[in-house]
């Protein structure tokens, strides 16, 4: 199962400059001793992060946080075993260490001495303009303030509000046996902002986020008081929602806020590591039609600053636009080193990994659907009775089914097509071969959504995902109302 | 475990005159194997530690965390932690624990064997799993990963409160997916088993489990929407009992973010129903003997014949709400600590399934649910999830059923349980399972 979630600001900070300071020389030894027992393929990834955090919430500023993890992850592959060991000792003997017991469980059968030369490739990270770590704490801690007035200032029925502030940058440096040397240098910045609004009917729930690879210039781009403002609307507004209804309905959703639907019915089931296992439906489908032929799904891990964006992966390959289906027909899927490297293909840049105490393998980066050419208010005005999610919440697949199911957390009922009443929070469920052929329209109002958090297999790692409005004529919406 | 001790009073004694200080101080180390088809896929091995720092100076707390126990990083964390107490807004109620008397239990959480296992022993139990799967029915059709992973972790918190305690325990544990096909259809099913030392750890079971979850949905169709009295499998309601246990979590009372914030003493759920929090059992996988600010574990009443004692709470919490830390501090060493559950469980009855299965009648058996996370609202009480399952029929398991939800509320869901059943089992999650009966649950499928 893997499952995407909203981020929260929860690991704290960062301030140095400079990349993890290591040796080009020492990189070698180790990689040379982690190929002592006979691998193929060794690498030496190194990581250095800091974060900043800052949260309000019951009026108060809780709490500032600063955090810092530093480390290498040596992998040893020989054969079809992978062998990983982790160390925060950056010191020769802590690499060395790390290195031979990466190579003691991936022992291959030659063994004997082999030595690479490392090829530097210099890289530009997205741009930065205002370093978080040169802006005062007390800025920060004055836009937490603001959020929490202006959410308050919406009315009577605001009881609580809650709003978080997080930086972080994560600096690494990445070698391979090819003879790889490369990193990068990413830079993140997340503003969060949660409602809870009370009436007759119970408590309801509002919440905005947004986060780009950048740094403090998101505040020029976004004001926290509109975030506050939209967050303290969309809990107020739940309040008079009614049930959602049971059973199976068009459902229209809306641009931006509703990524996460092609993320789970697909963006999944077309990482490499799935197919390989043959636990994907996707699986031996390339070149097939496998969605209606208003598709188009791109993962584009090279999108100027969105929050899947970098500057090379964490196997140290360029980031780039992967078609994933052009027009509904499946035309390739997303691969790492590992998995390209069985297949003898290209790399397609989507080797990512939460931290250095963790192996890389196949993710999403920003994935999308392009807009189509239909005018949204006439898909709206083109659906008789249905619901309009306008955001979704988080959702999960069962990549060898293709079922998966996301939650809705702002919705209306569609009446004549008109959107008319709110909706109370549900699921929705599809299966994902199913739905990407049930995609009858496509707006021509592309927006980005909200930031991700993608967890599989235990690691999460930033991801972004965008919409135009779309209507799926047939999706089974999991209320309560008969 | 005295070094992690020495560390943390180290960095203690740096505490200048009016300042609360608070180091807490990790160190884990573990193994995970994966074997696929036959060989091992991937072998990972690895040591971490961390600290975290809390100062609480002048009614204000700051808060900073290292993944590193180097001395210069030690003394960087309380530096940038006292820093960062001075922009945090002034609270009468913040201050760290103090200690309350209660004995720290033994609760022999730790296995020194544990870690000089040879790593062949662990790859050869990972294998062995993999084959059991096979073995377990001819429509198994793939077997996408079978884990073996064990972890010893050991802690240290000091303050300058007069807390300073220690905890250490060792896990491990077996874990499997896997796939059935028949035809064009594929279901996938998964098991795991866990103990402190691989002799506890169950092949057969956990080989058992994901074969029959996989093969029994085979051929499975959609239902047609329709209010169910639904049993749910020991799995699905210890998910249940965690969102439960996050609503009754003293921050979320206290800031006005758990539905049950006004209803201590009330009836919140049916009189078959008490539920209970004890981290203090040593079956339980999150068994601990202190909570995360170094105060003794102990058994917690939360609701009793339906009506609701208690919230849990942390040493803030508790303050606020006038009355003393439960022991429910939870925390890693990067954050600091929340008021969580930490080992749920209710209290069993006497049916087993089939017994319960019996007794409902007509009704659907849930074996999985899906997205919890994103349809469950633990605020509003909102609660629809993605589900699969088997259809009761005249008392036994019918046909299989997939790709429906089940949606109601969780008071309502609390208030409609009929039954509670006696196969409780506990899961590598912090909470235990049961089969557990609940009266009309709207279903949503065609």
């Amino acid at each position: 199962m893997v499952a995407l979630a909203k981020p929260e600001v929860t690991d704290p900070h960062d301030r140095e400059k400079g990349l993890p300071v290591i040796d080009d020389a020492l990189v070698s030894t180790a990689l040379d001793a982690a190929l002592r027992t006979g691998g193929e393929f060794a690498e030496v990834f190194v990581e250095d992060r800091r974060s900043s955090s800052g949260r309000l919430d019951d009026g108060r500023i809780e709490e500032l946080g600063s955090g810092r993890s530093r480390g290498a992850g040596i992998r040893v592959v020989s054969g079809d075993t992978t062998g990983f060991a982790h160390t925060a000792d950056l010191s020769e003997a802590g690499l060395l260490a790390a290195a031979t017991a990466a190579a003691a469980a991936a022992r291959g059968g030659g063994g004997g001495v082999r030595t690479v030369d490392l090829d530097r490739t210099a890289t530009s990270p997205q741009p930065v303009t205002t370093r978080p770590e040169d802006v005062a704490k007390t800025t920060k801690v004055e836009l937490l303030r603001r959020a929490d007035e202006a959410a308050r200032s919406a009315g009577d029925a605001i009881r609580q509000v809650s709003a978080s502030y997080g930086d972080s940058r994560r600096r690494f440096l990445v070698a391979n046996s090819d003879g790889l040397l490369t990193g990068d240098d990413q830079t993140r910045t997340l503003f969060v902002v949660g409602v809870v609004a009370s009436g007759d009917t119970g408590m309801q729930t509002g919440r905005r986020s947004v986060g780009h690879t950048m740094g403090f210039e998101l505040f020029d781009r976004y004001h926290v008081e509109d975030l506050a403002r939209e967050a303290a609307a969309q809990a107020i507004t739940k309040l008079s929602a009614r049930p959602a209804p049971s059973g199976a309905l068009p459902v229209v959703i809306g641009p931006g806020g509703g990524g996460v639907l092609f993320h789970e019915a697909c963006g999944h089931g077309l990482e490499a590591d799935h197919i390989q296992k043959d636990v994907s439906v996707f699986a031996g489908r390339v070149g097939e039609l496998v969605a209606s032929p208003l598709v188009t799904i791109v993962d584009d891990g090279a999108m100027p600053n969105e929050w899947g964006t970098f500057t090379v992966d964490d196997e140290g390959t360029p980031a780039q636009r992967n078609v994933l289906i052009q027009d509904g027909v499946l035309t390739d899927f997303m691969w790492d080193r590992l998995r390209a490297r069985k297949e003898g293909r290209p790399l397609s840049g989507n080797g990512r990994r939460q931290s250095y105490q963790h192996l890389p393998m196949v993710r999403m980066t920003n994935t999308y659907l392009t807009n189509g050419e239909t005018d949204p208010a006439d898909i709206l005005a083109d659906t008789p009775s249905g619901v309009y999610v306008t955001h979704l919440g988080g959702g999960q697949v069962n990549t060898a089914t293709g079922d998966f199911v996301f939650g809705m957390t702002e919705a209306y009922l569609i009446e004549d097509g008109r959107i008319t009443e709110p909706l109370r929070e549900g699921n929705l469920i599809g299966n994902g071969p199913k739905v990407l052929e049930a995609i009858d329209a496509v707006g021509n109002d592309f927006a980005m959504g909200p930031p991700g958090s993608c967890g599989k297999d235990g690691q999460s790692v930033p991801v972004g995902d965008g919409v135009p409005t779309l209507r799926v004529t047939e999706l089974t919406v999991g209320g309560t109302a008969a | 475990m005295s070094e992690l001790l020495d560390i943390a009073d180290r960095v203690v004694a740096l505490a200048r005159p009016g300042e609360e200080v608070e180091v807490v101080v990790g160190r884990s180390t573990s193994t995970e194997v994966r074997v696929y088809e036959g060989a091992v896929e991937e072998f990972s091995s690895a040591t971490s530690a961390g600290i975290g720092v809390r100062v609480v100076a002048g009614h204000r707390q700051g808060f900073a965390h290292a993944g590193s126990l180097d001395d210069d990083v030690l003394a960087e964390t309380l530096a940038e932690a006292r820093d960062n107490a001075t922009f945090a807004t002034e609270d009468e109620w913040l201050g760290l624990a103090e200690p309350d008397g209660v004995p720290v239990p033994d609760l022999d959480l730790y296995r020194e064997g544990l870690a000089e296992v040879p790593a062949e022993a662990k790859i050869d139990l990972a294998m062995a799993l993999e084959r059991a799967v096979r073995a377990a029915d001819p429509r198994i059709s793939g077997i996408d990963a079978a884990d073996f992973a064990d972890g010893i972790s050991e802690g240290a918190v000091v303050t300058t409160t007069g807390i300073r305690s220690v905890s250490r325990d060792a896990n491990c544990y077996l874990s499997v997916s896997c796939l059935a096909s028949d035809g064009d259809d594929t279901q996938t099913g998964f098991g795991f088993s866990v103990g402190r030392t691989l002799e506890e750890l169950d092949v057969d079971a956990a080989a058992g489990d994901a074969a029959m979850r996989a093969t029994r949905l085979l051929g499975a169709t959609k239902p047609a929407s329709g209010r169910v009295t639904v049993v749910l499998d020991p799995y699905v309601t210890a998910q249940f009992l965690g969102i439960i246990g996050s609503t009754l979590s003293g921050e979320a009372v206290l800031k006005g973010r758990s539905l049950f914030a006004d209803r201590l003493g009330e009836e919140v759920a049916a009189s078959s129903i008490t539920l209970i929090d004890d981290p203090t059992n040593p079956l339980a996988y999150t068994a601990s003997e202190t909570d995360g600010e170094g105060l003794a574990s102990r058994r917690n009443v939360l609701i009793e014949g339906g009506r609701l004692e208690k919230f849990v709470h942390n040493a803030y919490t508790a303050r606020r709400s006038g009355t003393t830390s439960t022991g429910n501090a939870v925390r890693g060493f990067a954050s600091t600590p929340g008021a969580g559950c930490r080992a749920l469980s209710l209290v069993p009855g006497t049916a087993t399934q089939e017994e319960l299965l019996t007794q409902v009648g007509e009704g659907v058996l849930v074996s999985s649910v899906s997205g919890l996370h994103s349809g469950v609202n633990p605020v509003s009480g909102d609660f629809s999830t993605g589900a699969q399952g088997l259809r009761i029929t005249g008392g036994e398991l019918g046909a299989p059923l997939r790709e429906f939800t089940i949606a109601s509320t969780l008071q309502r869901m609390l208030a409609e349980v009929a039954a509670v059943g006696g196969d409780l089992e506990w899961l590598p999650m912090r909470a235990a399972g049961l089969s557990l009966v609940v009266h009309d649950v709207t279903l949503s499928g065609s």
